[in-house]
C-alpha cells in the first residue's frame, strides 16, 4: 500500500472556494489550517475574515470565525483576545483592507502588543471590488483607477507595512513571505507557524506579510503572476523576518 | 446597602461593574471621560480589562469581538463619538450579540459643544447605522435609576441578544445625588451563550458571528427575525412613568430624562398656584409607549412636549397622538437647559391660548 504523503489538513473544510483559478488565498488557507493541525490548538483557534476576497474566509476553515468590518479584523480580535486570552485568534486581511481604511486598527494592535496573528495578503489591489489601487499597488502599475499607472508624485509610494509596524518599539515578530515559488511557499508555511508558536506562548503580537497575486485583476496567467511577484513586487517589498522576539531577524 | 454620593457618570460605571460587565473599550469625550476613568482603576480591581481604544471605530468593533466570544462588555461615549460606533453597533446588531453603549448626549451637529442636549434622540431610536436595525433605548432620568437601568440593560441585551443603549445627557452624567446599588440575584432565565465563537469543541456546532447574507432571501430572513425581536419588545419591555396623573389635567407634559425631571419641579411650580399639570415620562424610547402616552394624552385638553432639542421626540408623541389632541412644543438646544419656571410660563401661554416664547428668536 501506497503512504500518504498529502492530504487535507482536518482545519481547513472540505468545500469548494470561490476563489478564481490561480488564486493564492486557498494556498494560504491551507497552510493556516495546516499550522492549527500541527499546533493542536483547532478547539481554541478563532479566525477573523476581512471584506475584501476572502470574505467568506469563514466557510474554508473547520473553527469558529467572525467576519469583521473593512479594515477592523486587528480591532475586533483584540476584543475577542483581551475577553478571552486562552483563544488563539488570527486575523486575514488584504491590502486595501489592512493598509488603507484599516492603518489605524493595524498599527494600534500591534503598538499595544496584541498576543494575535495577523496574515497580511498584498496583491496590490482591491480584488473583490474589481482591482482598483491599493495602497500596495507598484508605482507605474495599471489598475482600474490608474489607468495611467500608478503616479507616486501625486498619490505617494507604497506602503511597506511590514518596515512600518517594525518602526514600533514594543516587541513583536514580523515577516514578510512570498507565493511566487514552491520554495517560498514551504518557506511562508514555517514562518506562519512561527508566528502561531509566538501567540501560544502568549509572546507578542504576530504578523505575516504575503506577497500575492491577482491574475485575474492583473490581466495575466498565474504563471505570469508569479513571475510578476518576484521580478516587480520582491524587490520593492524584501522578504525576510524584520522584526522577532527572539532576536533571529534575516532579511533576504 | 448604604446610599453613597456619587455622579451620574461614576454611578454607572459601577452600574456596569456590579451586572458582572468585565471589559470596556472606548474612547475619551466630555462629558462622559468620569467612565473610562473610573473603571480603568474598577475593572483590574475586579479582574477585568480596560482598554483606550484608538478611536470610536476601533472601540466598536472591540466591542464586536468580545461580545462575539460571549462576554459582557460595555462602552460609553458622546455623540461625535457614538456617530463614530455606528459601524460597529449596525455590525452587531446585523449579528445579534448583546452590547451595551451608554451616549451622554451634548450639542450637535459637528463638534457641537459640550453641555447637555437631547440632539442625538432620532439617532438612538431611529436610525443609528445602515440598514434595517434597531437599539433597545433607555432614558434614566435620575443618578438611582441611571444606576439601576444599566444593569437591566445588560441582562436585556443577553435577553434580545441585542445593542443596549442608555441615552443619558451631560447633566445626568454630571450630577451628584445618593445612590444605592441593590444586590439582585443574577437572572436565571437567560439562555447559555451557545452561539459564541470560543472555539470549536466536540459536540459543539461552529459558531460564525457574521451579518453577510449574500443570499437575498437570508438577508431577509435575518431582517424579520430582527423585527420580530423589536415587536417583542414593544410588547414585553416598555416602561414609562405618568406623574400628577390621577386626577383632572388639562395640560399633559411629555418629556424624557434630564429634561422630565425639570419639567416635575414645574409641575410642584403649578400646583402651588392652583394649576394641575400631568407628565408622562417615557423610559424606554426604543420601543416608545405610544398606547399609553395616547391613553394619558386623552384626559387632556392639550399635550406639551418639552426636549433639549429642536424637536426630535416630538416624532414619536405625534405618532402617539394620531391628531387626537394638539400638540405644542418647547423646545431649548446647544447646551441650553430650561429652567423650570421657563417651562412653567411656557405652559401658562399655551393654556392661554397663546403660542410659546420663541425665547430664542431674540
Ligand atoms: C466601509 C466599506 N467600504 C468599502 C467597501 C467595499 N469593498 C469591499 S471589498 C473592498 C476591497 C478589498 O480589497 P483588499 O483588502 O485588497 O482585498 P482583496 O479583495 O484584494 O483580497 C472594498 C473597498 C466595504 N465593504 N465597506
Amino acid at each position: 500500500m501506497g503512504k500518504v504523503v498529502f492530504k487535507r489538513p482536518k482545519s481547513l473544510a472540505d468545500v469548494p472556494t470561490h476563489y478564481c483559478p490561480g488564486c493564492p488565498h486557498g494556498i494560504v488557507h491551507r497552510i493556516i489550517a495546516q499550522c492549527i493541525d500541527d499546533l493542536g490548538i483547532q478547539q481554541r483557534t478563532v479566525g477573523i475574515a476581512p471584506v475584501g476576497c476572502s470574505v467568506l474566509a469563514y466557510n474554508y476553515f473547520n473553527c469558529d470565525f467572525f467576519e469583521a468590518s473593512h479594515g477592523r479584523a486587528p480591532a475586533v480580535a483584540t476584543g475577542a483576545k483581551r475577553a478571552r486570552p486562552d483563544l488563539i485568534i488570527f486575523a486575514y486581511q488584504g491590502d486595501g483592507d489592512l493598509a488603507s481604511i484599516g492603518t489605524a486598527e493595524i498599527v494600534h494592535a500591534c503598538n499595544r502588543g496584541e498576543k494575535i496573528t495577523v496574515i497580511f495578503i498584498n496583491n496590490t489591489v482591491y480584488g473583490m471590488t474589481g482591482g482598483q489601487m491599493a495602497p500596495t499597488t507598484m508605482p507605474g502599475q495599471v489598475t482600474t483607477t490608474t489607468p495611467y499607472g500608478r503616479d507616486v508624485n501625486s498619490i505617494g509610494w507604497p506602503i511597506r507595512v511590514c518596515e512600518l509596524l517594525s518602526s514600533l518599539k514594543t516587541e513583536a515578530f514580523i515577516a514578510r513571505v512570498s507565493m511566487h515559488s514552491a520554495r517560498e511557499i514551504v518557506n511562508a508555511e514555517k514562518v506562519i507557524k512561527k508566528a502561531f508558536e509566538l501567540q501560544i506562548a502568549n509572546r507578542c503580537f504576530t504578523f505575516v506579510e504575503v506577497l500575492s497575486s491577482c491574475s485575474t485583476n492583473w490581466g495575466m496567467t498565474p504563471v505570469e503572476a508569479q513571475k510578476w511577484i518576484e521580478k516587480e513586487m520582491v524587490p520593492y517589498y524584501p522578504l525576510g523576518v524584520f522584526k522577532s522576539p527572539n532576536g533571529d531577524e534575516s532579511k533576504n | 446597602m448604604a446610599k453613597v454620593l456619587m455622579k451620574g457618570n461614576e454611578a454607572l460605571a459601577e452600574g456596569a461593574i456590579r451586572a458582572g460587565c468585565k471589559l470596556f473599550f472606548g474612547y475619551p469625550i466630555t462629558p462622559q471621560s468620569e467612565i473610562p476613568e473610573y473603571l480603568s482603576r474598577r475593572l483590574p480591581e475586579v479582574g477585568g480589562c480596560y482598554l483606550q481604544a484608538e478611536s470610536e471605530v476601533a472601540a466598536s468593533n472591540m466591542l464586536y469581538g468580545a461580545a462575539g466570544v460571549g462576554e459582557r462588555v460595555f462602552t460609553s461615549s458622546s455623540s461625535p463619538g457614538i456617530s463614530l460606533m455606528a459601524e460597529g453597533l449596525s455590525y452587531i446588531a446585523g449579528a445579534q450579540l448583546p452590547v451595551v453603549v451608554l451616549n451622554m448626549v451634548r450639542g450637535g451637529p459637528g463638534l457641537g459643544g459640550i453641555l447637555p442636549a437631547q440632539s442625538d434622540y432620532l439617532q438612538a431610536t431611529k436610525g443609528l447605522g445602515h440598514g434595517d436595525f434597531r437599539l433597545l433605548v433607555l432614558a434614566p432620568s435620575t443618578v438611582q435609576e441611571a444606576a439601576d437601568l444599566i444593569v437591566d440593560a445588560f441582562d436585556l441585551a443577553d435577553k434580545y441578544r441585542n445593542p443596549v443603549m442608555i441615552l443619558g445627557d451631560g447633566m445626568l452624567g454630571q450630577m451628584m445625588e445618593p445612590v444605592e446599588f441593590k444586590d439582585r440575584p443574577k437572572s436565571k432565565d437567560l439562555p447559555p451563550k451557545t452561539w459564541a465563537a470560543t472555539g470549536l469543541v466536540p459536540g459543539k456546532k461552529k459558531s460564525i458571528i457574521n451579518s453577510l447574507y449574500l443570499d437575498p432571501l437570508e438577508l431577509e430572513a435575518n431582517s424579520w427575525e430582527l423585527k420580530a425581536k423589536y415587536d417583542a419588545m414593544a410588547r414585553d419591555e416598555l416602561r414609562w412613568e405618568q406623574f400628577n396623573c390621577e386626577g383632572e389635567y388639562d395640560v399633559l407634559i411629555v418629556a424624557y430624562g434630564s429634561m422630565a425631571r425639570i419639567c416635575k419641579t414645574t409641575i410642584e411650580l403649578l400646583k402651588k398656584r392652583g394649576v394641575s399639570v400631568g407628565l408622562f415620562r417615557p423610559i424606554t424610547v426604543f420601543p416608545y409607549p405610544y398606547k399609553q402616552l395616547s391613553d394619558a394624552a386623552q384626559k387632556a385638553k392639550m399635550v406639551f412636549c418639552v426636549e433639549m432639542s429642536t424637536g426630535q421626540m416630538l416624532d414619536d408623541v405625534k405618532i402617539a397622538l394620531e391628531g387626537s389632541r394638539p400638540i405644542h412644543f418647547y423646545g431649548r438646544t446647544g447646551g441650553i437647559v430650561p429652567s423650570p419656571e421657563e417651562v412653567l410660563r411656557q405652559v401658562e401661554r399655551i393654556r392661554n391660548g397663546e403660542e410659546v416664547d420663541k425665547v430664542w428668536e431674540r
